[in-house]
């Protein structure tokens, strides 16, 4: 790589402000023809707003952006399209009623007096697809495919546009471990056919196996630029957080008492009635972390969800302390001392309009403590609001504020605050750190291990691997909604635990 | 499995929609088999296709034919109970159901009157004639739709059309027919054309909710045309003007029993199947339905990828706006000839309900529109038969809703739930 070459993109000084946050202050980056840049940062420092920005979907408040030297200024995408940006974003951005092809043109396509000239669309994608090893069928509704796949799709997609400057956003957050290995393999695909590649993530290994060069943001300002060779795991991560972070969970050795959650056979079917869970046998012990590792999509949302008693059980049984809780209803189950911290923290865990205060006592607003005759204490109700905001440090303007505007993290830790604030013998916890910045994530697991400590059983699902090999007791790989192995967390090897997650079989 | 039908069916094992509609076909087929035929003359009765004693047709006996209708339904509703297996048997046996129900009304209805015969042929081509109106104005919703705002607002853009377009024609010529008539149909289409405009304006660039602002459509319409009524039909003593004329399609009219019946009819009647040949194709094989289909499902999706939203959702309302004027020229233009408070009475609404049940297809929604015609044309003969039971007429508004009730039963059971586009009813903004 020569020095001396021009960067094909450069942002000088920008800043970028939405009502009361400032997202981008001063920002400058540089991207060199040819290169990985890594651009690293905890959730909220400003990385994705700096790409939308590139990618003209925000305007910035000040600075600017040159493209081979020249400056740009892009009020869409159609613009940064124009200047072969091509971005991968981190919610994909398809139509899942279209075909792969349909998705793949959209926006480029080829015509003849306004109609669609499908076949030399066909032909390029599909030479594509040879040429960088995605293998995709054209024809295939988007809707029908896996999370993987998409992502391919949306590779496909801005190669078919011919992007010579590739933005991907957190491209990793979804694929397994091998299909990480894969993805890694093809971003240096696309750097030796003479692309450049934006590469956000804040996942540190991956920094360090693919960066040519790498930009640490927090807290929307530039914190400095390095390379791999020169820096490591350790100061990557104090230079993202801005203090020595640990990397490890401390905990002591678990103590499993006595079978509390015991699921036998279980069978549920998803939104589209197909039976995503099947076959699926498990046993929680008190005292103990079980880690469920898995692919996303392979059952993990419709088992929590049937345990909650969100979701109809089809087949099978599920025992809570000896007890057949089967077909509960979700109150019915809550009352058994089961919590549950949903995957979605918004769809399930809150309710965006209510103020915190009342969000916090949604799992005990109809109970005599919280309410008289049907009218709700409004005095305790404050009392206990005051009392969880300063236990679990939520960042809030006040407790009357609605739930909706608390930042990601702090909105995870108000259901993690309520759904600990009473007795429990079970805790099912799905995704408890998604899209969380360090300082939360160390937070939320010294509480499940606190939790688990006092002897409580709890279920952990998450797409997460090192938060699985982190916090778990004893791990089960489910694998197309069945548990398909179960180990102890001690002796259990990640690579083994990714091919089963893969493949459903270790000596595949 | 909806999430609606999983909260519900918690703690109790939940019937499917088939099987649902399975038990209601089983006592409907034990009921006509076992109570209603009996009680319905054996005398023969004849469908007749064509006119006069000689014509074509099937004379049958009512009594055998519910009883063969009654025991074909309860053999479906048995099928029902075998869902798992054969999934695209039951459907299938499902919608031949509700077929069934449609021909056991007209079998029903020649029993109980007094005629020994009843023509078929004009009654199934009333039935396109009275579907062209649901049709076209179902397929302005569709282009709405598809791009992700709801219309219900067609109902006055047909309005506006009717009303606007006959004030043209009063003015330009005083509804004594020639070009000016043809220049009213375009009135009457950019009439439709601006109300869509109003309703893209309020819903998309002020992104008023979609349905306050199709409400707004329809009242504006009303007021609008009652005004111009009052004000200017009125005084220049505008009504029974002339209308567009028929015209026959050569060699397609000379095909014998319905081609004189079928393909002699009046402009607007026959432009509405084209519209629908067009739509699909532009739908579906253009650049331009692409990103409409698009801009419906994932706004955001199409936004990235440089596809100006706005743009593309105007573009769509403005053509079913188009599309709902033409509609509106079809009831005073093309077939009344003078134009009436509120007189297209409810189309615009039959219409979104035939654009759901056919699930936002091109295809579907014809098919679903002129079924609901179907049920307008049996409505009609009905009231010409002359029902009786037990020597009292029946109301023919009871026999009028029946069909009506089939759809709802088969739209519940059947057809299985309509997914609307992703993105309908949801305002676009882009980001800052």
């Amino acid at each position: 790589m020569e020095l001396s070459e021009p960067p094909v993109l450069e942002i000088r000084g920008v800043t970028k402000t939405f009502p009361g946050v400032v997202a981008n202050d001063d920002i400058s980056f540089t991207l060199r023809p040819g290169e990985i840049h890594c651009l690293l940062g905890e959730n909220g420092a400003g990385k994705s707003t700096l790409m939308n920005i590139v990618f003209g979907l925000y305007q910035a408040d000040s600075g600017e952006i040159l493209r081979d030297g020249q400056p740009v200024s892009f009020g869409s995408p159609a613009d940064a399209i124009a200047a072969r940006i091509g971005m991968v974003h981190q919610h994909f951005q398809l139509v899942p009623t279209l075909s792969v092809l349909e998705n793949v043109v959209l926006g480029a396509e080829t015509v003849r007096r306004g109609v669609l000239q499908l076949g030399s669309a066909r032909e390029t994608l599909v030479s594509l697809s040879d040429r960088y090893g995605l293998p995709i069928d054209p024809d295939a509704l988007v809707g029908d495919l896996s999370v993987g796949v998409r992502q391919r799709v949306e590779l496909l997609r801005t190669l078919y546009r011919d992007a010579q400057i590739l933005i991907f956003d957190e491209p990793t957050a979804v694929l397994t471990p091998g299909e990480v290995e894969d993805f890694l393999a093809t971003t240096r695909a696309f750097v030796d056919s003479g692309k450049s590649i934006i590469f956000i993530t804040h996942k540190l290994g991956e920094v360090l196996a693919v960066a040519d060069r790498i930009t640490v943001i927090r807290g929307g300002r530039t914190v400095g630029t390095t390379t791999p060779d020169e820096t490591s795991e350790a100061e990557l991560a104090s230079m993202m957080v801005g203090r020595e972070v640990s990397f490890t969970v401390d905990k002591g050795v678990a103590d499993p008492g006595e079978v509390v959650l015991q699921v036998s056979s279980l069978a549920v079917s998803d939104d589209r009635g197909v039976e995503t869970v099947r076959n699926c046998s498990l046993e929680v012990r008190a005292g103990e972390i079980y880690g469920v590792a898995g692919v996303e999509g392979n059952g993990q949302r419709e088992l929590v969800e049937a345990l909650a008693g969100m979701r109809t059980v089809l087949g099978g049984s599920v025992r809570i302390d000896g007890q057949d809780v089967t077909g509960r209803s979700p109150r019915q189950i809550t009352d058994l001392g089961v919590g549950h911290i949903p995957e979605d923290r918004t769809r399930h865990g809150l309710i965006a309009g209510f103020s915190l205060a009342d969000n916090l006592v949604l799992n005990q607003y109809h109970r005599p403590e919280l309410s008289r005759f049907g009218v709700r204490r409004r005095q305790v109700i404050v009392d206990r609001a005051a009392e969880l905001v300063d236990q679990y440090d939520i960042r809030t303007s006040g407790i009357a504020a609605p739930a909706g505007q608390l930042s990601g993290g702090n909105q995870q830790k108000a259901v993690v605050a309520r759904e600990l604030s009473r007795p429990l013998k079970l805790l099912l916890v799905a995704q408890p750190t998604r899209g969380l910045d360090v300082g939360s994530i160390e937070f939320i697991h010294s509480r499940l291990i606190d939790l688990r400590d006092q002897g409580v059983a709890i279920l952990l699902v998450s797409a997460e691997l090192d938060e699985i090999l982190g916090l778990a007791d004893t791990i089960g790989v489910l694998y197309r909604g069945q548990i398909v192995a179960t180990m102890a967390a001690a002796d259990a090897a990640r690579s083994e635990i990714g091919l089963l997650m893969a493949s459903g079989n270790a000596a595949a | 499995m909806t999430s609606v039908g999983v909260a519900a069916g918690r703690r109790t094992p939940k019937l499917s929609r088939s099987r649902t509609l399975g038990l209601f076909y089983g006592f409907l087929g034990i009921m006509l088999a076992f109570r209603v035929a009996p009680a319905l003359s054996d005398m023969p009765r004849k469908f007749s296709f064509g006119r006069g004693p000689d014509a074509l047709g099937w004379t049958f006996n009512p009594q055998a034919v519910t009883v063969v209708i009654g025991l074909t339904l309860i053999v479906f509703a048995v099928l029902s109970f075998f869902e798992g297996r054969a999934r695209r048997l039951v459907q299938g046996a499902l919608i031949m159901g509700s077929v069934l129900g449609a021909v056991m009304i007209l079998v029903a209805s020649i029993a109980l009157s007094q005629s020994s015969s009843t023509n078929v042929v004009p009654l199934l081509v009333q039935s396109l004639k009275l579907g062209s109106p649901i049709a076209l104005g179902a397929l302005a919703g569709m282009w709405s739709e598809r791009s992700g705002v709801v219309n219900i607002g067609i109902e006055g853009m047909m309005l506006a059309g009717a009303g606007i377009g006959f004030v043209g024609y009063a003015l330009l010529n005083g509804g004594r027919g020639g070009a000016s008539l043809y220049v009213a149909v375009v009135i009457a289409i950019l009439a439709g054309g601006l109300f869509a405009a109003l309703h893209a304006v309020l819903s998309v660039s002020f992104r008023t909710d979609q349905v306050v602002s199709g409400v707004a459509v329809n009242l504006g319409a009303i007021g609008l045309t009652s005004f111009l009524r009052t004000q200017v039909l009125v005084p220049l003593n505008a009504d029974s003007a002339t209308t567009l004329s028929e015209f026959s399609i050569p060699l397609l009219s000379a095909i014998p029993i319905f081609g004189d019946e079928l393909f002699v009819a009046k402009p607007i009647f026959f432009l509405t199947f084209v519209l629908f040949g067009a739509s699909a194709f532009v739908l579906h094989r253009t650049r331009w339905g692409l990103r409409v289909r698009s801009v419906g499902e994932n706004p955001y999706a199409a936004e990235s990828l440089g596809i100006n939203v706005i743009k593309i959702r105007y573009q769509a309302v403005i053509l079913g706006g188009l599309i709902a004027g033409l509609a509106g020229a079809q009831f005073s233009l093309e077939t009344v000839g003078s134009f009436d408070d509120q007189m297209t009475n409810g189309t615009g609404f039959i219409a979104l309900a035939a654009l759901v049940f056919g699930k936002w297809r091109p295809g579907s929604v014809l098919a679903a529109a002129m079924f609901f015609g179907f049920a307008r044309a049996l409505g009609v003969r009905i009231q010409l038969l002359g029902v009786e039971i037990g020597g009292f007429g029946l109301p023919s508004q009871f026999l009028q809703a029946v069909p009506y009730v089939v759809t709802l039963v088969v739209l519940a059971g059947a057809v299985g739930r309509a997914i609307p586009p992703g993105a309908v009813g949801r305002p676009y903004k882009r980001p800052q």
